[in-house]
């Protein structure tokens, strides 16, 4: 059985025994950890998955709790109507807000939220209409078909059944399209969008996403307490949440609960009269000097220790460690099914691709001068020249990852100079990467799925509901039938990270290939490889060759260069040195004189 | 609002920004060099002036018990160290430096409470011990997590400045303290009122500015801590080893909060948790620097500070949302402006 | 003439990747090594290892003392330098900043010291003294490569390694700076020394190691190595002709 669905079945088991056999305390405890656990999902998801850091989701539970907080005790709306009105707006500030500070990158975003919690706390607090500092009383209990949940042990399970559907909806998420496109995101943004993935979009949706849970939770804690103020929504709480999926690790969902129990229970324990704070309190008072021991804020400094010990110890948080201890998962065979819609290889534009006097340069240096050339259909092109004479930074400007100073880049007869590159990737261009982007934690299976990303349809709903599994199944047995065409039928679920660097190069040739572009670009597809191996690639670009596919490639293999190509560009210090056939190019002065190096005229060549 | 209320919220805004970009530039030292978001920064000028407070009132400062726990930790770590990496004849001299040498700091203001010595003697002595903690912090908290990703060394900082309140409380008690202004003269210039301990506040600020670019411009190991956060590789590659660079870097921008502390005593009554919110409106200022630029960090903060002085006076309950909501545009309006690489260049 | 760097066995993985296998490597004292081989062999990670950047298993001796336990930075202070591939500069700092960080491991030698070390590089290289108050990520390609190998002499190296050293720059760019590595060796210094460029290497080296896939598939004298049909037709770009 899945470790996964082994830790499910586990925890089911578990957790509906609390409310039967434990003690109330349990029950609270158990009512606030599945209550944390929703928010840390969401955190699990935005900053473990998709890189992006927020303190700011104590203040999206704190929408949730007090948009329903105000409508029942103000308006006598229903506690069910409330919580969709404060899903929508949630939503509707995710989105204005997103829309502000995910444009922000590297350490902006993470400090834009702390300033955005404190905002919104302060808002909570000095609002009259929300009751101050003081907070609101006197918010309705939740009633299902009549039955009304004061009982604690009764809302324990509408708790968990909201957190399971969360861990559910998120680990269905994960494992499809755009889960695969939420997980490429950390891998950089310049491979999310070469396979079609609008990265801005995408990572409001993921934004959004994690204050929906937020906001869920804030609800259910609304009507749980039935007391609202502004303290449990402050900044303090939002460092709080994200201690719980960095500590659970937030790589994983069920980092999530880990993290959201550990962080919980450690609290709890360290509390005076708690457990842990007896056995810490009475060791210390063993060994040092009486009256030292503090008697008040003890539970914070252990607290803090405990914590920053534990990080440095599983800088990866606890859930790896734990994942190692459970039995490795099978992986199940992947049946056969329909090929996912082709692209259809438009009608011939002759030149394919037009690079017209391409110009790029950064700051006083022009990496790329003023370049021209074309390829036809069905041809197999090779750039080459020596380190630095800018061939990637070419490829860049054609692939959209770099704008162009000046020129034009002209495909199909249009031109895509300036369109960012999920676009140019939609208008059928593929590549792969000189310094290999593969996210190494995902399989080789999924790594070369995410390659389809725009010939599926499936969106964030459809996936979480897992409403998503024939066009998933499709994705999958087109991906396995790519991977084993470029002969690493061997290594299909291995991590990606797991394998030797040549071949890691070929899976982002498979990867490429699932998006069944028309243009094909290699940035050094055969560094790495082995005699044998290189020649393995060179027949299957062959026969991608004969199925009507255009390839450009970059390579500093000669013997690899000249056996396969039909054409070659020379470049040099980002010109153009000479363009021609392969046995003219070898046999042309000026070309052996820079590639070569040329320091003396060489003797025994 | 008539003009001598706005000179009087300018003179205010000038004097708390001052402090707060000597803050400022301190997070923007840390993280440049270390990477690491310094949110306790906040419980080393809460520490500054408690320690000067009770210097004053000639008792034996908290700080004196925090570094020895702190020394004693340290220490232990580097034999710890010395003995996995098999170097034990290295261990007397790490132990002179991590051990001895806060030690001796410790034993010399314990010598020097009951004396009541003048001001500026205090004040040196504040400076020691809250300065040697700085690079006591890194060693413990930060060294073993250098590989770390600024996600996690931004935790272990939250959960750092939680253990430093509860010592912080611990140590000095929940009492708070205000120190008695270095000066209560003033004088006029036109309409206006101008203490003289305002201007001291501005003109110490101006010179720890001074000091510290000379510092980084001019001196090898300025420029050492400067390369390190250029390029951390070339630094290493020239023989500037991370962890040197760290506790350097921790040195000087605990020495900068302890004279945060010591200026903010006579302003405002400090309680040993009331730094968090000073370290934030440094922080913002920071931020407003990109956490890169020293000189836009240092205006950040004097513009925080302007910004808070008025709105405390136009809505004082929607102080510290006018200020925090304010940064929201400087922030989007610095991640526009500024050039970001991919990883790979 | 002894060995001053011995490498046996020397292993270094990424992850689960092994990128160098089991590579035995010697420099002796005085001499130019040349390691060439085409990209992703493995050259630049044997580099890292040695230098102490990568964690490595096997053994790496150095005028016969262990290196494996010392850091980076005790390596420095040791006499190793490396100058990498990407040259690693100081890109917000002047030429002369640059320069003088190059001497940090041997600050303790005092300011004499360093001036004269400054003077000397100067010397070597007029260009860097027209630029020296210029910020180093406004040099040319040439110039940069300059500055790196300046900085790296500041340190007085007893092994220098170069990782392509000619990587982007113009023919007569490195020709000038493979003269300086030549004039170098004839003052004292080892030099290792990674390379695409394998026609200029071997031309300046005395001792060359064919690097492919992470195994040293051949090696001997430079000038042998450089006749070697097979090394020229796979590594020099060319057929046999």
């Amino acid at each position: 059985m899945k470790p996964g669905r082994l830790a499910f079945l586990g925890l089911v088991a578990l957790l509906a025994a609390v409310p039967l056999a434990a003690p109330q305390f349990w029950v609270t405890l158990g009512n606030y950890i599945g209550l944390y656990s929703i928010v840390a999902l969401g955190l699990v998801l935005l900053t473990g998955v998709a890189g992006q850091t927020s303190f700011g989701q104590a203040a999206f539970v704190g929408l949730g709790a007090y948009t329903s907080a105000y409508l029942t005790t103000r308006y006598g709306t229903s506690p069910w109507l409330t919580l969709f009105i404060g899903l929508a707006f949630t939503a509707a500030v995710a989105l204005a807000i997103g829309f502000i500070t995910l444009r922000m990158r590297g350490h902006y975003l993470p400090l834009a939220t702390i300033a955005w919690g404190i905002s919104l706390y302060y808002l909570f607090g000095n609002l009259e209409m929300l009751g101050g500092h003081t907070g609101m009383t006197g918010i309705p209990a939740l009633e299902i078909a009549g039955l009304e949940l004061r009982d604690e042990r009764r809302y324990y399970f509408l708790i968990w059944a909201f957190a399971l559907a969360a861990l559910w909806c998120t680990n269905n998420l994960l494992d499809s399209r755009p889960g695969r496109a939420i997980r490429s995101l950390k891998g950089g943004l310049e491979m999310a969008e070469a396979f079609g993935v609008d990265a801005a979009r995408l990572k409001t949706v993921v934004f959004v996403y994690a204050a929906l849970l937020a906001s869920i939770s804030g609800w259910l804690y609304a009507h749980l307490q039935r007391f609202v103020n502004p303290t449990p929504f402050g900044i303090h709480q939002g460092i709080e949440y994200l201690f719980m999926a960095v500590v659970g690790g937030a790589g994983s969902v069920w980092g999530a609960v880990l993290g959201a129990t550990l962080i919980t229970l450690l609290k709890q324990w360290l509390q005076e009269g708690g457990i842990l704070m007896t056995l810490l309190r009475d060791g210390l008072e063993a060994v040092l000097p009486r009256g030292i021991v503090p008697s008040s804020n003890f539970e914070l400094i252990m607290f803090g220790i405990l914590l920053v010990v534990l990080l440095q110890r599983a800088p990866e948080g606890l859930w790896p460690w734990f994942s190692r201890v459970l039995p490795a998962r099978r992986p199940p065979p992947i049946p056969p099914a329909e090929p996912l819609p082709a692209r259809a290889h438009a009608a011939a534009a002759d030149p394919l691709l037009d690079v017209r006097a391409a110009r790029k340069a950064f700051g006083g240096l022009v990496a790329v001068n003023d370049l021209s050339f074309a390829i036809r259909r069905r041809e197999i092109v090779g750039l080459i020249g020596p380190n630095g004479a800018g061939k990637s930074t070419t490829f860049n400007l054609i692939s959209g990852g770099l704008p162009l100073t000046s020129g034009d880049v002209v495909f199909q007869g249009e031109s895509i100079a300036g369109a960012p590159p999920y676009r140019i990737a939609s208008r059928g261009i593929g590549r792969t990467f000189q310094h290999v982007k593969l996210i190494p934690a995902m399989s080789v299976l999924d790594n070369v799925a995410l390659g389809a990303y725009l010939r599926g349809s499936t969106g964030v709903l459809r996936a979480a509901l897992r409403l998503d599994r024939a066009e998933e199944a499709r994705t999958r047995a087109e991906a396995a039938k790519a991977i084993e065409r470029c002969g690493l039928a061997a290594h299909l679920h291995d991590g990606a990270g797991s394998l030797a660097l040549g071949q890691q190069r070929i899976v982002e040739i498979a990867r490429a290939l699932m998006a069944a572009p028309t243009l094909l670009l290699l940035d050094e597809p055969a560094a790495g490889l082995r005699f044998l191996e290189k020649q393995e690639l060179a027949a299957l670009l062959r026969s991608l060759r004969a199925e009507g596919m255009t390839i450009l490639l970059v390579e500093h293999d000669m013997d690899f260069v000249m056996g396969l190509t039909d054409r070659l560009v020379v470049m040099d210090f980002g010109e153009k040195l000479a363009e021609g056939l392969p046995a003219a190019i070898q046999a042309d002065p000026k070309v052996r004189e820079a590639y070569l190096g040329g320091v003396e005229e060489e003797a025994g060549a | 609002m008539d003009l001598s209320i706005a000179a009087l919220l300018t003179q205010d805004g000038i004097t708390n920004g001052a402090i707060y970009a000597l803050l400022a530039l301190a997070l923007v030292l840390v993280f440049a060099v270390t990477r690491v978001i310094w949110v306790p920064s906040g419980e080393f000028v809460a520490f500054g002036t408690l320690t000067l407070a009770g210097l004053q009132l000639g008792r034996t400062p908290g700080t004196v018990g925090l570094l020895v726990a702190m020394a004693l930790v340290a220490g232990a770590m580097e034999v710890a160290g010395c003995l996995r990496r098999g170097e034990p004849r290295r261990i007397p001299g790490r132990l002179a430096l991590w051990v001895g040498a806060p030690l001796a700091i410790a034993a010399a203001i314990v010598a020097l409470a009951p004396l009541q010595a003048h001001l500026a003697v205090q004040v040196v002595a504040t400076l020691a011990a809250v300065t040697a903690l700085g690079p006591l912090l890194y060693r413990i908290a930060y060294q073993p997590l250098a590989e770390a990703s600024v996600l996690v060394l931004l935790i272990v900082s939250v959960a750092v400045h939680f253990a430093l309140l509860g010592l912080g409380l611990w140590f000095f008690g929940a009492e708070g303290s205000r120190t008695p202004p270095f000066s209560s003269a003033t004088f006029t210039i036109g309409a206006v009122n101008v203490s003289v301990q305002s201007l001291l506040v501005v003109a110490t600020s101006l010179l720890l500015i001074l000091a510290l670019y000379l510092f980084f411009g001019r001196a090898l190991y300025g420029k050492a801590l400067r390369a390190t956060a250029l390029n951390r590789v070339g630094a290493r590659l020239v023989g500037v080893s991370p962890s040197f660079a760290g506790a350097l870097t921790f040195t000087l921008a605990s020495l900068l909060c302890a004279f945060c502390g010591v200026l903010i005593g006579p302003i405002t009554t400090v309680y040993y948790d009331s730094g968090f919110l000073v370290s934030l409106k440094g922080f913002v200022g920071a931020i407003i620097g990109g956490l890169a630029s020293y000189p836009l960090a240092a205006a950040g903060a004097l513009l925080v500070g302007l910004i808070e002085s008025f709105s405390s006076f136009w809505a004082s309950a929607f102080k510290e949302v006018i200020v925090f909501t304010l940064i929201i545009p400087v922030l989007l309006w610095r991640s526009l402006t500024t050039r970001h690489h991919e990883e790979d260049e | 003439m002894s060995a001053l760097l011995e490498v046996a066995d020397l292993s270094v993985s990424y992850g689960k990747v092994e990128a160098v296998h089991h590579v035995a490597l010697t420099a002796a004292e005085g001499s130019i090594v040349t390691v060439i081989g085409p990209n992703g062999a493995g050259k630049t990670t044997m580099l890292g290892a040695v230098m102490g950047l990568l964690p490595a298993r096997g053994s790496i001796r150095y005028l016969g003392e262990p290196l494996e336990r010392l850091s980076v930075e005790q390596r420095v202070a040791r006499g190793l330098v490396l100058v990498p591939e990407r040259r690693e500069l100081f890109a917000g700092m002047s030429v002369e900043d640059n320069l003088q960080l190059g001497a940090f491991a041997r600050r303790g030698e005092g300011e004499r010291a360093a001036r004269r070390a400054l003077d000397e590089v100067y010397h070597r290289f007029p260009r860097l003294h027209q630029r020296r108050v210029q910020l180093a990520g406004t040099l040319s390609g040439g110039e940069r490569q300059m500055l790196a190998l300046g900085r790296a002499l500041m340190g007085r190296p007893r092994l220098l390694m170069l990782d392509e050293p000619s990587l982007g720059l113009a023919p007569l760019i490195v020709k000038e700076i493979f003269a300086i590595v030549a004039q170098l060796r004839a003052g004292g210094v080892t030099i290792l020394l990674v390379e695409q460029n394998a026609r200029a290497a071997l031309q300046v080296a005395d001792y060359g190691y064919v690097l492919e896939t992470g195994d040293v598939a051949t090696h001997g004298r430079a000038a042998d190595l450089a006749s070697d049909p097979k090394v020229a037709a796979t590594y020099l770009g060319i057929k046999a002709a």
